[in-house]
């Protein structure tokens, strides 16, 4: 079946089988790597993405359920150059190891910082509980996310 | 594992996904949020010919609070729930027990009305809609049916619901003030199916006795059901110490879990009561 969705602001289109997770649609035919899929069923957090502004997995979507939204990855939370306040945030503090579980946290931190700019430490570890990483042991992760809140707090999204 | 192969469908009215079932009996699924029936098929455990997507069906996502209660359509997410100020005061114990559905992504996505067609005793929305006796509306070939949540859920993974019918709404009886509440949980992390839960209301009369007493448990019950036994024990008496360890006592009694890879029968048992005695407490100690 055909699809189409806007992906990191560039509209897309691809002819998939039905049952086509959003995951494989935007890695195996839209060739955008950056989304990693871990356990395929909704309990690793790796390939989270932003559908019209909500953190989701898109292992638990089908592709033919994103017809027509805005779905943003980790290309797209990457500015042209140098990296987004958060990915910064998430190198000063030693975020990542293998680096395999960090698009999916760096998409939803995005997209809860992005909604809740206030988020607090109790909030922000909460909602990486839905994240799994088996390098750091996540203090990292939280201090970066923590971090990165005052980047959030400006409305002014250029300067994300 | 990748998903088994179906053909998808979008229809856009109630009456046509009802049609669509009925034209392929037994091997249709709906889907909306599909955060339980995506992993399910991943597993092979379900194999759906055809999915049928609620997705393009309008104004299946209101809450609508009046005089009759809280109606949730059944395509409202736990965010949406979440994000309702009005269900602080509307239905507080809906909105606490919605606090412990799953992951955030998973809230993003899931629906009120997937959970209760799924109907995992370990699920927080059964319980929910067992404790409160909620009614819920089905819509199937031959017109709209209304039918209260004890007749609904039939064991484990197992509801009333026909192959050719779907969820329109659940309703939550009006919530009076003045009631006293409590959800309580345990989990190993934020975010897994609890070992163990309860929920619990009470109202009280006018020698500040309880009543009305509903009781429910999740994780910890062979399907969604109230505690009759247990809620009995706390009807007409005075909620102190002694009551609440005699009413927890009835309810670890009372449950029926089976023994599983993350616990046994005898611990969600023994951890019903602790939960529920501390609930008693809990509600006692909240004023409205």
């Amino acid at each position: 079946m055909n699809i189409a969705f806007e992906l990191n602001g560039k509209p897309v289109e691809a002819e998939v089988p039905a049952r086509t997770t959003l995951a494989d649609c935007i890695r195996h035919h839209l060739m955008q790597t950056g989304t990693h899929v871990g356990c395929e069923h909704g309990v690793c957090g790796a390939c989270t993405v932003i559908v019209d502004g909500d953190a989701v997995r898109s292992c638990l979507m089908l592709a033919a359920q994103a017809s027509g939204a805005k779905v943003t990855t980790v290309e797209g939370l990457t500015p042209a150059e140098g990296l987004s306040a958060l990915q910064e945030s998430f190198r000063k503090h030693h975020a990542l190891q293998c680096g395999f579980c960090t698009p999916g946290f760096l998409t939803t931190a995005h997209a809860l910082l992005t909604q809740e700019p206030n988020a607090d430490k109790e909030r922000i570890r909460h909602v990486l509980s839905g994240n799994l990483c088996r390098c750091t042991g996540y203090i990292n992760i939280i201090e970066a996310v923590c971090d990165a809140r005052s980047a959030y707090a400006k409305s002014d999204p250029e300067s994300r | 594992m990748k998903l088994p192969n179906f053909e998808y469908l979008a229809p856009s009215s109630p009456a046509e996904v009802v049609a669509l079932l009925a034209a392929h009996p037994g091997e249709a699924k709906i889907i909306a949020g599909g955060q339980s029936l995506l992993p399910t098929m991943a597993f092979r455990l379900a194999q759906p010919a055809y999915l049928v997507d609620l997705r393009n069906v309008e104004g299946m996502n209101r809450i609508v609070i009046d005089d009759s209660g809280v109606r949730l359509g059944a395509r409202t997410r736990w965010r949406d729930i979440e994000d309702d100020a009005r269900l602080a005061t509307a239905h507080p114990l809906l909105k606490e027990a919605i606090t412990h559905v799953a992951h955030y992504q998973v809230r993003n996505r899931g629906t009120v009305g997937g959970s209760l067609a799924h109907a995992d005793p370990a699920a927080e929305m059964p319980c929910i809609a067992a404790t409160c006796e909620a009614e819920l509306t089905l819509l199937g070939p031959e017109g709209e049916r209304r039918m209260k949540a004890a007749d609904f859920f039939l064991g484990p993974l197992t509801t009333a619901l026909s192959d050719d019918e779907m969820i329109l709404e659940v309703r939550l009886p009006r919530w009076p003030a003045q009631r006293r509440w409590a959800f309580l949980e345990f989990a190993r992390r934020p975010g897994d199916f609890a070992l163990g839960g309860v929920a619990l209301y009470y109202d009280l009369d006018a020698e500040n006795r309880a009543c009305n007493t509903h009781i429910g448990v999740v994780g910890a019950c062979y399907y969604s059901k109230r505690l009759p036994i247990a809620e009995s024990a706390l009807d007409g008496k005075r909620v102190d110490a002694e009551t609440a360890r005699a009413v927890a006592r009835a309810a670890s009694e009372e449950a029926d879990p089976t023994s599983d890879f993350h616990a046994s029968a005898e611990y969600r048992k023994s951890l019903v009561g602790t939960l529920l005695e501390r609930a008693l407490v809990t509600a006692a100690q909240r004023t409205s």
